[in-house]
């Protein structure tokens, strides 16, 4: 016997707040399109901002945005980056950024603050026909290499952020390494700082040819604690030559006044290899989108991913690992601990396409929560057209073990320090895929920072 | 010399009593075993003498050198010198047994004096190192996470180096020899027999009367529904091993009916 149903009608009416509190739109003008001289890196600008004109600020009724709300971003504040300011405060970074961060000597840095560029580079690599520079030495000396390869991986199709920067993007650092150069010691560089109301735009593009090796480790990084709602927006174009290997390492250590974008895409061709590794500790919100494209038959990509939030601070990765040719493979592991009310999006997808068979896909996630409040979002998926695959996944979400606490207390180990260790055990799988020291201390201190009481 | 003194302790857990009246007074330099069939009681006993958090003391108190326990967080326990051999060591993923045992001393050494600078590397390497020999492990031990793949009698060994690095004065082992062998039980009670001195109460929790052929107690206590209900010396586990429980249990109840 069914019930019968309650006759008065329940009306559900929702409160659409956030129609209130909708972003305004970023105030950009073709006039603010940075000039060029060169006519092919004029035409880049040109399609951008023709791609850029048709873009909005992406909603959460957009899949890929569905978990990062930008209704409060108020894009209409920012201006972009004056390059007459010569009074922002924090005009250098500070010294644990600028310290080496792998055992050996570095090969060459950049550091592109504000308003100052420091290029260094050894004699050694100049002369093996190394370019480690910033686009606007490019522009002056060599743009036609700068137009040969921007915007060929990343696409200002790609959405708002990487069309606006590729239409008004001031700066970028350019690696390019050619055939049979092979460098051991690392190249270091830096984008620092964020002012208020203002949108900093960067732009990394790395070219492997092929039989090539490098090391790079690319930070971008603003003081910690600054007034005022700053913006940034990167992009990050990768391209591996055959049976070429890179060995990356990016850190993102923005000041809690960032809102962050980012779009970044490694191509690897035959045999290639890149090993990315990613650590993320700052910014406001963070929306970051990296795509392995393995176009070639051999390829292999290893993704690495540390990220840490607290405060309110929201980061969102999403990942994807394209198994475009056969015999490729690719690794996956990101792990995130989160403090507070902060919130962290992982969501991650193996796609196989057709013909790629004997690839080897794994993507995993795991995620700590170590308050009440704090909620991570961890969203794997596969998407496989070839019969004769191995892809496996993994995602978690958990807390801290409390038999595992209760055992480190009753050795004495104070609270605080028995969930620090708890929580250094946990990053220790992706500390072990780092093979600097100086990365491996510096996310020990990321760790030591947050867990700070 | 302190002593470890267990008054009419009442404890529940979830809301269901376990310890029900429970009495021991185990002085420094003895130690003393108790037995009981499962279910009695014994883990519960361990657990809450360690503070774990799920155990609720309803009634009675436990005092160390004349100072309640009750207040004191598992931390602030273990400073005091209490020490408890789990019988299911969980494993610390991706924390090394060297680093474990460092943070542990050093967080000993920083609890007896809040300056402390921690403990020398060098220093702290010769010792574990006197300590892993001396419970025969291999040096490789001390670069594997903590009880992570394990053997049974890795871990029961584990527990018996952490044991000997902290140096405690009261030690509780709980069911210390459930899983291991002969030849694992062996090695693990004669590094138990090494830490004998008098400034160490033991207290070996067990089912079985064979661990007690290697670490002789003093006194042997049963346990049974929540209380000690006999206490002897060493004969009485014997007697225990011969005729197993059901004899006290019926002195027990007729005792009750009387």
């Amino acid at each position: 016997m069914v019930e019968p149903m309650n006759e008065t009608p329940v009306v559900i009416t929702r409160n659409r707040t956030s129609t209130a509190s909708r972003s305004t739109q970023f105030t950009f003008s073709e006039n603010d399109i940075v000039p060029e001289k060169a006519k092919d890196l004029a035409a880049v600008r040109e399609h951008a901002w023709e791609v850029y004109k048709t873009q909005g600020i992406p909603a959460t009724t957009e899949e890929a945005w569905r978990r990062t709300d930008l209704s409060r971003l108020n894009a209409g504040q920012f201006g972009l980056q004056n390059n007459d300011l010569n009074d922002y405060s924090a005009a250098t970074p500070p010294e644990e950024i600028l310290r080496p961060l792998a055992d050996t000597e570095q090969a060459g840095q950049i550091i592109l603050s504000i308003n100052d560029e420091k290029i260094k580079l050894s004699n050694d690599l100049l002369e093996k026909g190394v370019v480690f520079t910033t686009f606007s030495e490019l522009r002056k000396n060599n743009p036609s290499l700068l137009a040969r390869y921007i915007g060929k991986i990343v696409k200002p199709e790609e959405g708002l952020f990487p069309a606006m920067v590729q239409a008004f993007g001031q700066d970028g650092i350019f690696l390019f390494i050619p055939k049979n150069v092979k460098i051991s010691q690392p190249l270091h560089s830096i984008i620092w700082g964020a002012i208020e109301k203002t949108a900093r735009l960067s732009h990394v593009i790395v070219v492997l040819e092929e039989n090539s090796e490098a090391t790079f480790i690319h930070e971008t990084a603003s003081p910690e604690n600054e007034n005022g709602s700053a913006f940034h927006a990167g992009i990050v174009e990768i391209l591996i030559g055959e049976n070429a290997r890179l060995q990356f390492v990016e850190l993102q250590s923005l000041g809690k006044n960032v809102w962050n974008f980012s779009n970044e895409r490694a191509r690897v061709e035959n045999q290639g290899t890149i090993e990315w590794t990613f650590g993320a500790i700052g910014s406001r919100l963070t929306k970051n989108f990296t795509d392995l494209d393995l176009v070639g038959e051999g390829a292999t990509g290893k993704m690495s991913g540390f990220y840490f939030t607290d405060g309110t601070q929201h980061l969102d990765h999403d990942t994807q690992q394209n198994h475009l040719a056969p015999h490729t493979t690719s690794d996956l592991l990101f792990k995130g601990a989160l403090l507070d009310n902060s919130h962290s999006v992982w969501q991650g997808m193996i796609y196989v396409a057709p013909g790629a068979q004997k690839t080897d896909g794994y993507q995993a996630n795991r995620n700590l929560i170590l308050s009440r409040n704090a909620h991570a979002d961890s969203i794997p998926g596969l998407e496989i057209k070839a019969d004769d695959v191995r892809c496996t996944h993994g995602a978690t979400v958990g807390k801290i073990d409390k038999d595992e606490l209760f055992y480190l207390l009753s050795r004495g180990i104070p609270q605080k320090e028995a969930e620090r260790l708890i929580v250094e055990g946990f990053f220790d799988p992706i500390m072990q895929r780092i093979p600097f020291e100086g990365v491996r201390n510096r996310f020990q201190q990321y760790i030591h920072n947050k867990m700070a009481v | 010399m302190s002593e470890l003194v267990i008054k009419n302790l009442h404890v529940q857990i979830e809301n269901k009593p376990i310890l029900k009246g429970l009495n021991l007074t185990l002085p420094q330099g003895e130690v003393h075993a108790i037995m009981g069939p499962n279910g009695t009681g014994k883990s519960t006993l361990a657990n809450t003498l360690m503070g774990h958090p799920s155990y609720q003391v309803t009634e009675g108190d436990i005092l160390f050198d004349g100072k309640s326990l009750l207040n004191l967080s598992p931390a602030e326990r273990s400073h005091l010198g209490i020490f408890l051999a789990f019988q299911y060591p969980v494993s610390i993923p991706g924390v090394t047994v060297a680093n474990f045992l460092r943070t542990a001393v050093n967080a000993h050494r920083k609890a007896a004096n809040p300056d402390d600078k921690g403990i020398p590397i060098l220093e702290f390497r010769k010792i574990m190192k006197e300590k892993m020999e001396m419970l025969k492990v291999d040096s490789a031990f001390a670069g594997r996470y903590l009880n992570e793949g394990f053997s049974g009698g890795e871990k029961k060994r584990a527990e018996v180096l952490q044991m000997a690095m902290l140096q405690p004065s009261i030690a509780i082992l709980d069911e210390t020899d459930s899983g291991l062998d002969i030849d694992a039980l062996r090695i693990v009670s004669e590094g138990v027999n090494t830490l004998r001195n008098k400034e160490l109460g033991v207290l070996v929790i067990t089912h079985y009367q064979r661990i007690l052929n290697y670490i002789q107690p003093d006194i042997v206590h049963v346990m049974m529904d929540g209380r000690i209900v006999e206490s002897g010396g060493p004969d009485l586990a014997l007697d225990l091993e011969e005729h197993g429980y059901t004899w006290v249990r019926e002195k027990l109840e007729n005792g009750t009916s009387a």
